[in-house]
C-alpha cells in the first residue's frame, strides 16, 4: 500500500471519504451519520498512513489488523476501504441494501479486509485483545488496531478486555476511543458519566495519549508514538467533533443514528466542497 | 435386546462412576498432543472444569481469563481468527448462559473456530442448587446457526467427542455434567457427531435419550422387557445436526416415541426431535426432562428424582404412549 505522507494530500482523502459517507448515507436512506464523518481522520489516518496493509493481498500475514468495535459507524470504514482499493467506490452505494457486501454493521465473512464481526458494543476490544494475544503467541510484530466509541465502553466487558490486555502486556494492541461525547440518547456525561477518563485508563495500566481526532498532524504523530509504546497497551483518546465539517450535524446527538435527505444531502455536500478548496488552497 | 455393534459393557449394573467432564479433560490433553494450534481458556474453574489437566501439560497454551466469561468467549474468537483451536471452559450457565450475545455474534456469525465446553450442566449439579444448574443451554445453543451441539453420555464419549470437536473447522457446543454417571461405552463403542446410534433394538416403543439419561433408558429398557414391552432405546448425543434418518425410521419401526433428557422440556432435546418427526412421521410422543420450573439445592440423586429424571419416569412415559398408539 502506497503510504500517502503529504498532510495536506490526506486532509483531502479524508474530506473526499466524508462526501462518500454523506452520499452512501443518503442512498441507504438508514445508518449511523454523525459518529461515522466524525472519524474520517482517523480512518484515513490508519488506512493511508499508519497501517502496514495491502489490499491486493489482503490475507498478508505481515499486515497490521484493525478492529472496529463499534460496529455501527462501518460507513466510514468501507469509504476508507474502497478509497485504499479494497472494492469499487461505486459499490458503497449497495451499503445496507438486499444482497450488499456492506452490511448495516460488519460482517467479516461478507467482505474482504473487515477483519471482524460487530454490532453489540464491547465485543471487538475482546477479539481484538485475543489476535494481540495470538501475535505474540507466535512472536510476530503486527499492530493490533482496535477503534471503540465512547458510548459502547459504557457496556462492562470492554474493562474485563482492557484488564486482560495491561495483565499481559499487549503492546501490540492500540485502542484508540472516538471521545465525541455522543450516544443515542444524548450527551455521555449525562447518560453514564464516563469522566475523568484518562485517569480510568490510567489506573488499568494503559499508556493514556489523548489528542484532537480531527487533527491529521496530531493523529499521525499520536499514532506512531503509540507504536513505540513497550511494555504495556497502548489507548488513545481521541477528542473528536462528531459530523465534522458538516456545520448542521456538528456536535448534535441528533445526527447519531439518522442519515441526511437528498437536499440536506446537497447542503452537506456543498460545504465539504468548500472545505476541499481552502485544503487546496492551503488554509 | 443391546445392539451388540455397540460394544457396550457387558452388566450395566456393575458400570464404573466417573464424571463426563473427565472425558473432556482427557481429550482436550489428546489434542494438545496433536496439535499445537490447540489453546485453552478458562474462567477461574480450571481444576473443576478439568482444564487443568490442560494446563499442566502445556502452560504456554492456557489463558486464564479470570471471571470474565463475555471476554473470553470474545478473546477465543480473536485468537481462532489468527489460527489458534481455541476452547472456552466454565459452567455452563455462565458460558453459554452468561455469554450467549458474544458465542452468537464473535463465534457462530463469524464462523470462528471456537470450541465451548458448558460443564455442570443438568439437575445433578446438586447442592449448589438452581443458579449453578444449567437447564436451558442445549435450548439457548441449538437455535444459533452454525453451532453444533453434543451432549455426551459419559466419560469415554465425552473424550471421543472431545477429540473429534477439535478436529471439526467451526464452533462446537458440548455439555458436560458434574456428577460421577455410569460409563456404559466402551473404547470400542462406535461414535461420529451428526450420528445417534441404536444402543437397543425393540419394536414397541422408542426412548431417544441423551447424556446420562441414555442409562436410564437402557435401565427402563430391561425393566419394560420383563413385562414383555420391547422398546428401542437411541443415544442421540447430537442435537445439533441432528440425525434425521435414524429418528424417522425409528418412528417408522416402533410408532411411539419417548425422548429423555437432564434439560428443560421445552426447547430442548425432545424438542429437536418432535421437530423432526412432526414433519415427517408424526407418531404419539412424550417427553421425559424439567417441567418449566428451576432447580433447586439437594444431593443429585434426590434431585434427579425430585424432577423426574430417572428410569422410573421413562417407564411411566413409555406406558402412555403405548396408550396413544393404540
Amino acid at each position: 500500500m502506497q503510504k500517502i505522507t503529504e498532510i495536506k494530500e490526506l486532509k483531502l482523502m479524508a474530506n473526499t471519504i466524508r462526501k462518500d459517507i454523506v452520499k452512501m448515507l443518503e442512498e441507504a436512506k438508514s445508518g449511523h451519520s454523525a459518529g461515522s464523518i466524525g472519524m474520517a481522520d482517523i480512518f484515513t489516518a490508519l488506512y493511508f498512513n499508519i497501517m502496514k496493509h495491502n489490499p491486493e493481498n489482503i490475507k498478508w500475514k505481515e499486515r497490521d489488523i484493525l478492529i472496529l468495535s463499534h460496529g455501527h459507524v462501518c460507513p466510514v470504514r468501507y469509504a476508507a476501504m474502497a478509497r485504499a482499493g479494497y472494492f469499487p467506490v461505486e459499490e458503497l452505494k449497495t451499503l445496507r441494501k438486499l444482497g450488499t457486501r456492506l452490511q448495516g454493521h460488519p460482517h467479516n465473512l461478507d467482505l474482504p479486509g473487515i477483519e471482524n464481526t460487530a454490532g453489540p458494543l464491547g465485543q471487538g476490544i475482546s477479539v481484538a485483545a485475543g489476535m494481540a494475544y495470538a501475535t505474540k503467541m507466535d512472536k510476530k510484530e503486527n499492530k493490533v488496531f482496535c477503534l471503540m466509541g465512547d458510548g459502547e465502553i459504557n457496556e462492562g466487558q470492554p474493562w474485563e478486555a482492557f484488564m486482560f490486555a495491561a495483565k499481559h502486556k499487549l503492546d501490540n494492541l492500540i485502542v484508540l476511543i472516538d471521545r465525541n461525547y455522543i450516544q443515542i440518547d444524548g450527551n455521555t456525561e449525562d447518560i453514564m458519566p464516563l469522566n475523568p477518563l484518562d485517569k480510568k485508563f490510567e489506573a488499568f495500566n494503559f499508556e493514556v495519549i489523548e489528542l484532537n481526532g480531527n487533527n491529521m498532524e496530531e493523529l499521525i504523530s499520536g499514532f506512531e508514538k503509540a507504536k513505540e509504546v513497550k511494555g504495556k497497551p497502548v489507548v488513545i483518546i481521541a477528542n473528536t467533533v462528531p459530523g465534522k465539517d458538516v456545520s448542521f450535524m456538528e456536535g448534535k446527538s441528533g445526527w447519531h443514528g439518522r442519515v441526511p435527505n437528498s437536499e440536506e444531502k446537497e447542503k452537506a455536500l456543498k460545504e465539504l466542497n468548500e472545505i476541499e478548496k481552502k485544503i487546496k488552497e492551503g488554509e | 435386546m443391546i445392539n451388540p455393534e455397540m460394544h457396550l459393557i457387558e452388566n450395566l449394573k456393575e458400570a464404573k462412576g466417573i464424571p463426563s467432564r473427565d472425558g473432556y479433560g482427557h481429550g482436550l490433553v489428546a489434542l494438545g498432543e496433536q496439535n499445537e494450534n490447540v489453546v485453552a481458556l478458562c474462567c477461574d474453574l480450571t481444576d473443576s472444569t478439568r482444564v487443568g489437566w490442560f494446563k499442566e501439560k502445556f502452560p504456554e497454551r492456557f489463558i486464564e481469563t479470570g471471571v470474565a466469561e463475555q471476554n473470553m468467549m470474545s478473546i477465543a474468537a480473536g485468537l481462532s481468527a489468527m489460527g489458534k483451536i481455541p476452547f472456552v471452559s466454565s459452567y455452563a450457565v455462565f458460558s453459554p448462559g452468561r455469554n450467549w450475545d458474544q458465542l452468537r455474534v464473535s463465534v457462530c456469525y463469524s464462523e470462528e473456530n471456537v470450541k465451548i465446553q458448558g460443564a455442570h450442566a443438568g439437575i445433578s449439579v446438586g447442592p449448589d442448587g438452581a443458579t449453578h444448574q444449567a437447564l436451558e443451554d442445549i435450548a439457548i445453543t441449538r437455535c444459533i446457526p452454525n453451532l453444533i451441539v453434543v451432549v455426551p453420555t459419559d466419560a469415554i464419549e465425552g473424550e471421543k467427542a472431545t477429540i473429534e470437536a477439535g478436529l471439526i473447522k467451526g464452533p462446537v457446543y458440548l455439555r458436560f455434567g458434574r456428577e460421577k454417571v455410569p460409563t456404559m461405552t466402551t473404547a470400542k463403542t462406535p461414535f461420529k457427531i451428526g450420528r445417534a446410534e441404536i444402543y437397543r433394538e425393540g419394536k414397541d416403543a422408542c426412548i431417544v435419550a441423551c447424556g446420562t439419561m441414555v442409562y436410564e433408558a437402557l435401565i427402563a429398557a430391561e425393566e419394560l422387557e420383563k413385562e414383555e414391552i420391547e422398546v428401542m432405546v437411541i443415544n442421540n448425543h447430537t442435537i445439533k445436526p441432528i440425525d434425521k434418518n435414524t429418528l424417522i425410521n425409528a418412528a417408522k419401526k416402533t410408532n411411539a416415541v419417548v425422548t429423555a433428557e437432564e434439560h428443560q422440556i421445552m426447547g430442548g432435546m425432545g424438542s429437536a426431535v418432535a421437530e423432526v418427526l412432526s414433519q415427517n412421521y408424526p407418531v404419539p410422543m412424550k417427553f421425559v426432562g424439567i417441567k418449566d420450573r428451576f432447580g433447586e439445592s439437594g444431593q443429585p440423586e434426590e434431585l434427579m428424582q425430585k424432577f423426574g429424571c430417572t428410569h422410573k419416569e421413562i417407564i411411566q412415559a413409555v406406558k402412555e404412549v403405548l396408550e396413544m398408539k393404540k
